[in-house]
């Protein structure tokens, strides 16, 4: 018996090899063929094309470094010259992760079933937070820069609603991994619904709760230098006035891209290394 | 005893933590409250700007304007030359004539007379009645014009519910308000403007030279005011760099991870000089690399393409480095115990273990990509990023900048989605 089914299952199982290794070839084809075709469409479409301007990229770098070394003197000065500028952008970071972290806890436990305040109300929670998220921060801030005029607290409150979308989701899937007993207690001994995610949840969620809002503050440094560039103040700001006086006098943009260079190194850094202790414990 | 001394200092140190810490948040927040000038920012915000902006976003204002010049009458909508109504085919709503009568509805009617006369008749009010003559605007509004009409020798202004009316010596001008986005579909000047869907679909041949259906759709596609196709193409162009950007960094980053990599790369000199490298590209950011990149390659697609693969590749050569470190070593002496040559060692022991991982955090990656190709656009000058700039700059096109933010969030609702389909797809074979 053994000696008929064997060379067919043998058949069936090559063939089946066979048929799969031909789809993945495919989809890989086809992967290949989307990039090239979209690259070579990118190109098409870009002002300057690929192959004019790769002999330029290092260029510009070469005319900032030789700008920043001609007057190497004045780059201590620059650098002192616009650190109150870069102080705003790691507050507008702090402070926009710090709200949107506050944001973040109360939507996602209305948006956590077992948990939500108004069970009914989670699906509407859960797509306010999905519109927070997928809302890029610069149109909120050009639209606030309108209305509130140019400063830091567009970029504030733009980034702030992106975060408490971000966070919210994570925070959530977080929730849903939360232990119900301490929460049943203290229902158990009449209290309210604040007094049981206070007590009861936030004890449990918040070692993970900090990890994200510390990468979230990483990924709000560079959100908040960027909203600089259009109008939001801070260091960005500062970058983008100094990129307009244009070739010869590039020394204080290289001040500007050291400082951001540094600070954004600084605080992966830091971050990373008190995730590290909230993930795997201290020591 | 000891025990007891243990309890009290951790019992200190939650005090500390459960007041002390908001403490600190607090006079954090007050300094920044200061530092940000928010007490200056009620003087600063300009509310007018925001309601402009709302009632704009819904809505839209057509003009009747009579040049007290030369006496010609024009209606176009938000006062637009693309938005002009042919003199023979205004809205049934303005009479056009010896006197022009417009009916703002609910029985406010204005009338243009000959000679530089104008009435209003509000309901429940009366009749308004105004004079141009000479320099001299005169009115029969008495000295004490209610708070809702602004009149002086040289100017006149009526805001009612149903509209305004602003009288200058050069030129009476009428508002009327209409809900809605306007000629979102046609433009005045399409032969199937005012015709409903159920006209162009079953109806006659509304223009000789071409089919209703094609008609109607290049109208609609080639729409001057929504450039609906453009926008098409800046919506693609926008997904096509966080595309780009995203899976070039992949492929740029799986043989750079492997050097990164402790079990892959004893060399330590090799691992350490490739995770500077990832740390520089990432320390850089986008915002840099955007800037850079475009000064060489000039503004468009494949800059921001460029700069996202630039940081991405960082990140990218991070993750995929420390995924690597943690394969299963099993799987690998497994293979090689069969007399596996290196490169089948890792097509069946590494290659099968990683790719669920690395997909999946690549096409997390591709969803938060779609957003930043929107920022850096804007930068850079590119897909729907530059439009929405465009449109916010000129201060007046709130109704386009509600259109291009509610397709941003469709966009990247939408990539969402398919990039979880994908996920789901490839890696659970569902």
């Amino acid at each position: 018996m053994s000696d008929q089914t064997l060379p067919l299952t043998d058949h069936a199982y090559l063939a089946l090899v066979q048929k799969r290794r031909f789809y993945s070839g495919l989809t890989l084809l086809i992967f290949i063929l989307l990039m090239v075709s979209g690259f070579m469409l990118a190109d098409d479409r870009n002002a300057g094309g690929f192959w004019n301007g790769i002999g330029n990229i290092f260029a510009f770098p070469a005319d900032v470094i030789e700008d920043a070394s001609s007057r190497l003197e004045l780059l201590p000065g620059h650098l002192v010259r616009y650190f109150p500028a870069l102080i705003e952008t790691i507050n507008i970071a702090a402070v926009s992760t710090l709200l949107g972290y506050m944001g973040a806890i109360v939507f996602s436990l209305l948006s956590t079933r077992g948990l939500a305040r108004w069970p009914r109300l989670i699906p509407v929670f859960r797509r306010l937070m999905d519109v927070m998220r997928a809302l890029p921060e610069i149109v909120v801030a050009l639209v606030l820069i309108f209305i509130l005029g140019g400063g830091p607290v567009p970029a504030m409150l733009a980034i702030a609603l992106h975060t408490v979308g971000a966070l919210g989701k994570l925070f959530s899937e977080v929730n849903e991994n939360a232990d119900l007993k301490p929460v049943e207690g203290l229902a158990s001994v009449g209290a309210n619904w604040s007094q049981r995610m206070w007590l009861g949840v936030i004890p449990q969620v918040s070692p993970n709760y900090l990890s994200y809002a510390l990468l979230r503050f990483e990924i709000n440094i560079r959100a908040s230098a960027i909203l600089g560039f259009v109008g939001a103040g801070g260091i960005g700001y500062e970058l983008k006035n100094a990129m307009s006086w244009g070739k010869g006098k590039f020394d204080e943009a290289a001040a500007i891209f050291l400082l951001l260079f540094l600070t954004i190194m600084f605080f992966d850094q830091v971050s990373s290394y008190f995730r590290n202790r909230l993930t795997k414990g201290a020591q | 005893m000891e025990m007891h001394a243990q309890a009290d200092a951790l019992f200190r140190r939650k005090r500390w933590f459960a007041f002390g810490l908001p403490a600190l948040v607090l006079v954090y927040l007050i300094y920044i409250f200061f530092a940000f000038d928010i007490p200056g920012l009620v003087d600063r915000a300009r509310m007018d700007n925001a309601q402009k902006l709302v009632s704009d976003a819904y809505s839209y204002k057509v003009h009747v304007t009579r040049d007290n010049r030369n006496d010609e009458t024009v209606v176009a909508i938000e006062g637009e030359r693309k938005g002009t109504y042919d003199p023979t085919a205004t809205p049934d709503w303005v009479q056009m004539g010896e006197e022009t009568i417009i009916d703002l509805g609910n029985g406010h009617l204005v009338t243009f007379a000959a000679e530089g006369r104008v009435t209003y008749d509000v309901p429940n009010y009366g009749v308004i009645e105004a004079q141009i003559n000479g320099r001299q605007i005169e009115t029969n509004l008495g000295d004490t014009p209610p708070d809702w009409i602004n009149a002086s020798g040289t100017r006149v202004a009526i805001t009612t519910e149903a509209g305004r009316l602003t009288i200058t010596r050069n030129k009476t001008e009428v508002f009327r308000y209409f809900t809605g986005w306007e000629l979102f579909v046609f433009t005045l000047d399409s032969p199937y403007y005012g015709h409903g869907l159920g006209d162009i679909l079953f109806g006659d041949r509304i223009d000789p030279a071409r089919s209703n259906l094609s008609g109607a759709w290049q109208d609609f596609w080639g729409n001057a005011m929504w450039r609906h196709a453009e926008v098409a193409w800046a919506l693609f162009e926008t997904v096509l760099m966080a595309f780009l950007g995203t899976f070039g960094a992949a492929v740029i980053a799986i043989p750079l991870a492997f050097a990164a990599a402790k079990n892959f790369t004893p060399l330590l000199t090799i691992r350490f000089a490739v995770r500077r490298v990832f740390d520089f590209l990432r320390g850089v950011d986008g915002l840099i690399w955007t800037i850079l990149l475009s000064r060489a390659f000039g503004p468009g697609p494949l800059t921001g393409a460029l700069a996202i693969l630039f940081t991405d590749t960082g990140t990218f050569g991070k993750t995929f480095s420390e995924t690597l470190e943690n394969v299963d070593g099993k799987q690998i002496e497994g293979i090689r115990s069969t007399g596996a040559k290196p490169a089948q060692v890792y097509r069946f022991g590494v290659i099968p273990q990683i790719t669920p991982v690395l997909l999946s955090q690549v096409l997390y990656y591709l969803e938060s990509n779609t957003r930043s190709a929107t920022i850096i656009g804007a930068i850079t000058g590119g897909g729907i990023g530059l439009l929405l700039t465009q449109a916010i700059n000129t201060q007046k096109d709130w109704e386009e900048v509600t259109y291009y933010i509610v397709l941003i969030v469709i966009m990247v609702m939408l990539m969402d989605s398919f990039s979880g389909w994908l996920r789901r797809k490839l890696i659970k074979g569902e």
